[in-house]
């Protein structure tokens, strides 16, 4: 039989246990601290990078050129004729105006080097010019046009550096002392990049722009909008204030939970084959992504509404039904419209999360590429997030700045909607 | 007449009816106290517009579904004998080829003449069948009107007939939910078992070896396409697996953190900046993951003298991770919040100190709701789409080594089906049957997932 502990003894061992243990305590704590701090840092990294990448996508190079709209190239025989107009070699113009400001440049090389300092987009808006003011011909006008990619990436200082540590530049000496020179005489500059903004879809990444994928996302939020809300609302209705108690009513409930956990891209496999194979809807519009993000945006919309339903007293009702409203009457005349705030919070954080999907979207089609801007629901389309996941795997290196910059325009929109549900939960929500 | 002048039309008759009617009910019920009706004035009138309304919905529908059929099958009837007995595929050629005349579309020049008669029928059909349409919706709407103008008296119980239709509605919207999984279990099924007419079951969940690369020609090498999905799942396993080991022991902490040791200020501030990180769609990451992480694993393996894939399964993994984070933690705080105070102050009482009562008091109670969590992160990482398409590889390679390049199955499902293909090659069909092995699998997980967690909450309630 052990000795019994003397009380110093005690003292002793408790301390040094309370020591480790006062260590594993703070140990413990610190791990939490840690993880917390990372959870925070990768937000902080990836919004850095993105910004960081993509600020320098709003600003475009441009570069200034006297354009002489010479009837000799543009429209030989005199006939103004709007076809002959359209067709002609605007190019042309561009590249003798270069020849101009650089007469140096003789041989074939060099000027095929000298030609690309400026993008092939400068001679469609020199078309558009002469198409909406034919009397342009034969003056001369001082104009901004864009420069190509790499000038811009030149001139912005951002060319992505190589495996070796090297800058990998697509110019030559010659042409980046053509651009200093150019620069010197106050011909290139960074000017606001509306293109951005206004344009469709483009091979080149000084004429891309997202207004092509940001019209389709908004058709195809308009389609789940209006069918997904309605529904929404309507199944929740029944499950929440008319649904006897049978197992039909159980099937409903646990299908419709999970389908919320049922893997995007198989929403997308149900779009392909149903509305695309079976019901002969056109690829690539926006009314068949909308009905796909319909189907997996419905769950959301009847959890958020059923919980808000859920949160009005039943008191509210038993009054309705006292003075003699029929069911249907206490639903829609005194639940409903306090329940309708919580419901277009759930159906504004389901729109959101529909526009950031893209994976169903690849299923249908929508990863053509689609220079024009979609007209309506039918029209070729694309989304904003697919248009990002297009650029992304674009070869052209100033594609890697637009699309930072459309995924900022894509994280303003969601901010936006989800500011919107919190403002509508804070301003409308009623404790009861 | 256009669709959309009908639809007008239908909508002002709708209207009309809605008046009438409830004229009607005015008239012969009176107004004020000594109304004889059963039911508000307004109800007559919204039982008159259902009647003139859902006929006319009715016929429309059933029109839309059938007329294009019969249509052309008497197009079919008409066509020489050459023509009409041409394979299946051809005929739908030759069909669209007479539609897009009809349209007014250029057509092969050669091939015009031999389709001027066909694609006059086709436009004469079409336009008499809009004509048909137009008359049939029009009087059906009007014998609706007339039938509930009939039926309209004082004692008539209008006020139950329509709210009998609002609950038909209401049923039928939260039937769509029931609809969808069908859709999805029925359509994938469908083209999974075409798949595996042609590819047997067994080499497809059991072959080791993935190339679906279907032949042109018959005889060409290698034209037998490898359809064993073994790869496959061991990349998705990969993958996965990778991004529950940084999400669970992150995201577990950060809600320990955030329930048990931090102030509520900083619980007000971090709480909301996780949700952000959870709002931020996956094309996101994948791009942060492509661009960014996977060139700086590559330089750090580099440096470390390893060889690493630039589309290696660490860097898709560990952002998948990241994502999952917010998933794992908002789960686990509210099972860590849901043990009851009295199990921590008797804990306390005890004289441990908050580690050990975490370690041994809050995450034994919690754990089956934290594994129901850990479940449905798992089943969010499987079917995980965007990152891996763009960060994670093409090539199937059968490794567990996480700095080769892996591919999963929605990566095979997104390469099998972009673009356009013919419906009935095994490649494309092997994306469907891809597409019920995730969903089967989400779904178990799932299931499993909502079962344990629904039991713990009754454990403690």
């Amino acid at each position: 039989m052990a000795e019994p502990l003397t009380p110093a003894e005690t003292r002793r061992r408790v301390d040094a246990s309370l020591r480790r243990r006062y260590r594993t305590e703070k140990l413990f704590r610190l791990y939490g601290l840690v993880s917390v701090l990372l959870g925070v840092g990768f937000l902080v990294i990836l919004f850095t990078t993105i910004i960081g990448n993509g600020y320098g996508a709003f600003r475009q190079s441009f570069v200034r050129l006297e354009i002489q709209f010479d009837p000799a190239v543009i429209d030989p025989e005199g006939s103004r004729n709007p076809e002959v107009l359209a067709s002609a070699d605007y190019a042309q113009l561009v590249k003798t105006s270069l020849r101009q400001l650089f007469p140096e440049a003789e041989d074939r090389a060099s000027r095929r080097d000298l030609n690309a300092l400026v993008s092939s987009g400068g001679a469609y808006v020199l078309q558009k010019m002469v198409l909406a003011d034919p009397a342009l011909l034969g003056q001369t006008r001082d104009l901004w046009l864009p420069a190509d990619d790499e000038v811009d990436l030149f001139v912005k200082g951002s060319v992505p550096t190589g495996p070796e540590g090297v800058q990998e530049q697509r110019l030559s000496d010659q042409q980046i002392t053509w651009i200093g020179r150019l620069e010197a005489a106050g011909r290139l500059e960074q000017r606001f990049n509306t293109t951005f903004f206004t344009g469709g879809d483009s091979r080149e990444p000084e004429l891309a722009g997202i207004w092509g994928a940001t019209k389709g996302s908004f058709f195809m939020l308009l389609v789940t909008l209006f069918l997904a809300f309605p529904l929404g609302v309507a199944a929740a209705i029944y499950l929440e204030e008319f649904a006897p108690r049978s197992w039909l009513v159980d099937v409903i409930e646990v299908n419709i939970n999970n389908l919320a956990a049922v893997p995007s891209i198989v929403f997308g496999l149900l779009g392909l084959a149903v509305f695309i194979n079976f019901f002969g809807l056109p690829r690539s519009a926006p009314l068949v992504g909308g009905l796909v993000l319909t189907l997996m945006t419905l769950p959301v919309v009847i959890i958020a509404s059923r919980a808000a339903i859920k949160s009005v007293p039943p008191s509210v009702r038993e009054a309705a039904l006292g003075v003699g409203a029929s069911q249907m009457q206490m639903v829609f005349h005194h639940v409903l419209p306090l329940a309708l705030p919580g419901m277009l919070t759930g159906a504004i954080i389901g729109m959101a999360r529909a526009l950031g999907e893209s994976a169903p979207l690849l299923m249908i089609g929508m990863v053509a590429f689609i220079v024009e801007v979609p007209s309506g629901a039918l029209s070729p389309a694309t989304a904003l997030p697919v248009q990002i996941y297009l650029w992304a795997d674009s070869p052209e290196r100033a594609f890697v700045e637009r699309t930072s910059a459309a995924i900022m325009v894509l994280l303003a929109f969601l901010l936006v909607m989800n500011a919107a549900a919190v403002w509508l939960r804070n301003r409308f929500e009623r404790r009861w | 007449m256009r669709l959309t002048t009908l639809l007008l039309i239908l909508t002002a008759m709708t209207l009309a009816a809605f008046f009438l009617g409830r004229r009607r009910a005015v008239a012969i019920g009176g107004v004020g106290p000594a109304r004889r009706l059963h039911s508000l004035p307004k109800y007559y009138g919204y039982f008159a517009s259902l009647w003139c309304l859902l006929p006319g919905l009715v016929v429309l529908l059933a029109w839309a579904a059938f007329s294009d059929t019969i249509i052309t099958s008497r197009v079919v009837d008409s066509l020489p004998d050459a023509l009409r007995n041409q394979p299946e595929a051809q005929l739908s050629l030759t069909l669209n080829d007479i539609r897009n005349l009809a349209a007014g579309q250029m057509v092969d020049e050669s091939r015009r003449a031999e389709f001027a008669v066909a694609a006059q029928l086709y436009s004469e059909l079409r336009a008499a069948s809009q004509g048909i349409l137009s008359g049939l919706i029009i009087a059906v709407s009007f014998i609706g009107f007339a039938v509930a103008w009939s039926r309209l008296r004082p004692q008539f119980r209008a006020r139950n007939h329509v709210e009998l239709a609002i609950k038909v509605a209401l049923i039928a919207a939260s039937m769509v939910a029931i609809l969808t999984t069908l859709g999805i279990l029925l359509s994938v099924t469908f083209e999974a078992i075409r798949f595996f007419q042609q590819v047997p079951l067994s080499d497809f969940l059991f072959g080791l070896t993935w190339s679906p690369q279907t032949a042109i020609r018959a005889d060409q090498v290698g034209s037998s396409g490898a359809f064993g999905a073994v790869p496959l799942f061991a990349g998705t396993l990969l993958i996965s697996g990778i991004a529950l080991a940084v999400a669970v022991p992150i995201g577990l902490m950060i809600a320990i953190y955030l329930s048990e040791y931090a102030r509520p200020a900083l619980r007000r501030v971090v709480k909301p900046v996780l949700e952000v990180l959870a709002g931020i769609p996956t094309v996101v990451y994948g791009y942060f993951a492509a661009l960014t992480v996977a060139p700086v694993i590559r330089e750090v393996g580099a440096a470390l003298g390893l060889d690493v894939a630039s589309e290696s399964a660490l860097g898709a993994g560990l952002v998948m991770g990241v994502m999952i984070i917010p998933f794992v933690s908002s789960l686990s705080d509210d099972v860590i919040n849901a043990v009851p105070r009295a199990m921590r102050e008797g804990s306390y009482g005890l004289g441990a100190t908050k580690s050990e009562t975490i370690k041994r008091v809050i995450l034994p109670a919690a754990l089956p709701g934290i594994v129901g969590g850990v479940l449905l992160a798992a089943s969010r990482a499987i079917g995980e789409t965007m990152i891996v398409v763009m960060a994670a590889g093409l090539s199937a390679n059968l490794t567990a080594n996480p700095l080769e390049s892996v591919t999963t199955v929605t990566v095979q499902i997104v390469t099998l089906l972009v673009g356009d293909q013919e419906f009935d090659s095994p490649k494309t069909l092997a994306a469907f049957a891809l597409g019920l092995v995730l969903f089967v699998v989400t779904l178990i997980l799932n299931i499993i997932a909502l079962q344990v967690v629904r039991r713990y909450r009754e454990q403690y309630d």
